[in-house]
């Protein structure tokens, strides 16, 4: 569970990137944070697990103080995906990369490789485990990182921008395992911009802007309002815009999954035949 | 970081960022040479305060503060080594004398770093490479030059994150004996340096699509000329100059600790 209460933030350039955030993420929750550029969604996830300290106000993991726990000690629950896996492959083989963080946290041999092997095959990369991580393409090093993550199996999970970069399929396999998570007890954070593949997971949705959350709800209520959301320089989903723009035929206002929408629409022209 | 922090540009009007920045150097290695042939405590606390009012004056004191914070523990190293040396060669004794050389000494690299940071707070990047170019450097080593300096902060930025990336896997960059620390930062340095080669690669990629070097002789929209504060600065640079060679050789420096004994 992770638990802020009222934490503010300033970075060292006087920026003040959080101002005033309260929320509650109970376990097994699965959360997408989403708003305009520099609202503060990425200062936010950082302080779960310890690697910004916040400035005023408090956050609690697991009941654990970040301020009072490293930040080697929270991640061994609260598993961070950086945006750009640049940012962390330098193993020669996509196998020690990804036993780079069992072996931090003092896993032991054998079960590094069982781990290894395990996250391997999750993401379908068992073909790549002898390859240098900087020979592979975009979207395999964004799963190679992804990899590196899930191998310590962390309880909390957080994704910043899953989806930059991939290509729909990946996109898709993306919500799948995410799904999948999610029927493990796993909390998950995603920060995104990517309206349309937040509407897919049909996530709990925060709306931040100018470093406080302006909406917090079901994303079928969040996301078609379309009040809100321009509030946070996000438009809702092209299903919803559709849905909203077509008042004649009183359709309802929270539709944001294709098939729900799909099967309204041909009842409705089911109707009209008759 | 600090010390870096120090010498950071940010954008200020004042008197001494419109200064030409080839005044500025040769102002600098005034300060520099003038500084280089004293090792008396007195002419080097007056090459230090002379400067204070130029840092007033373009409006740097935070950031010229930072730097002076950042040059505090090499000038403690230099402290200490000239005052055990000269301590162990006086048979373990405090001879005044050579503590006020210590001092000096001391003081001579403090001038030095307060001289070059009050140089590269008021002269931005592109200033700098004009007037490089002006001086008829080749514009490939200007450009490379410039881009390094921008370059900078960049990277210090990239290796934050990657620090944060790597410390959300585990990796506990204080943990173990010295060499454990120093191989902490292998996974470190290895995106650093292949990102920023992936960056120079596109880097060299967006400018050559942007037509780089089409032309031979380039021309810029910005051209450094003389104004009324340069000559200012040239005349001052002159006098200093002048009135350090001319003491140095003309007069017999009083040391501090006899100045402080005559008059009490």
């Amino acid at each position: 569970m992770i638990e802020v209460s009222d934490i503010h933030f300033t970075y060292p350039n006087g920026v003040e990137a959080l101002k005033g955030v309260s929320l509650r993420i109970e376990d097994g929750e699965f959360v997408a944070i989403m708003g305009q550029n520099g609202a503060g969604k990425t200062t936010l996830v950082k302080h779960f697990n310890g690697l910004l300290k916040p400035s005023q106000g408090k956050v609690l993991v697991d009941k654990q103080d970040t301020t009072k726990t490293s930040v080697a000690k929270l991640a061994r629950n609260v598993g961070f995906v950086f945006q750009n896996p640049d940012h962390q492959l330098f193993s020669e083989t996509v196998e020690e990369e990804i036993a780079f963080a069992l072996k931090n946290f003092g896993f032991k041999e054998d079960v590094i490789e069982k781990r290894i092997t395990w996250a391997l095959n999750l993401l379908g990369l068992a073909q790549y485990r002898k390859t240098s991580p900087f020979m592979l393409s975009g979207g395999e090093r964004k799963r190679v990182a992804l990899a590196s993550i899930l191998a310590w199996d962390p309880k909390i999970l957080i994704l910043d921008e899953p989806t930059i970069g991939q290509d729909y399929e990946q996109k898709e396999k993306l919500r799948q395992f995410i799904l999948q998570m999610k029927t493990q007890k796993k909390t998950i954070v995603i920060v995104s911009h990517d309206v349309e593949f937040v509407a897919e997971c049909n996530p709990r949705v925060l709306l931040m802007r100018d470093g406080v959350v302006i909406a917090d709800g079901e994303a079928e209520k969040i996301l078609t309002d379309p009040v809100t959301c321009e509030k946070a320089s996000i438009v809702p989903p092209q299903i919803a815009q559709i849905f909203l723009n077509l008042p004649d035929l009183a359709l309802p206002r929270n539709v944001i999954d294709v098939y729900e929408a799909q099967r309204i629409l041909l009842g409705i022209a089911e109707k009209s035949r008759r | 970081m600090s010390v870096f922090s120090g010498l950071k540009f940010r954008k200020v009007y004042s008197p001494i960022h419109s200064l030409d920045p080839r005044i500025k150097f040769i102002y600098v290695c005034a300060i520099f040479a003038a500084a280089i042939i004293f090792w008396e405590l007195i002419p080097l606390i007056a090459l230090f305060l002379i400067q204070i009012p130029l840092v007033l004056l373009a409006r740097v004191r935070r950031e010229w503060q930072r730097s002076m914070r950042g040059a505090a523990f090499l000038a403690t190293i230099i402290f200490l080594t000239n005052f055990a040396f000269s301590f162990i060669g006086a048979n373990y004794k405090i001879v005044p004398s050579d503590l006020e050389r210590a001092i000096a000494l001391t003081l001579r690299f403090v001038v030095l770093v307060e001289s070059f940071s009050v140089f590269f707070l008021t002269t931005s990047p592109d200033h700098l490479g004009l007037a490089l170019e002006q001086t008829h450097v080749p514009y490939e080593f200007v450009f490379a030059f410039t881009t390094a300096v921008r370059f900078v902060p960049v990277l210090a930025e990239e290796a934050q994150t990657i620090m944060d990336a790597q410390k959300a896997r585990g990796l506990e960059l204080e943990r173990g004996n010295f060499l454990k620390r120093i191989r902490n930062y292998i996974p470190i340095l290895i995106p650093l340096i292949v990102s920023a080669i992936r960056r120079s690669l596109e880097l060299a990629e967006a400018m050559e699509s942007r037509a780089w070097g089409a032309t031979k002789n380039r021309t810029n929209l910005y051209v450094l000329r003389m104004h009324k504060g340069d000559l200012i600065l040239i005349a001052l640079t002159i006098l200093i100059l002048a009135a350090a060679v001319y003491v140095r050789f003309n007069v017999r420096i009083p040391s501090m600790y006899d100045i402080l004994t005559k008059a009490f």
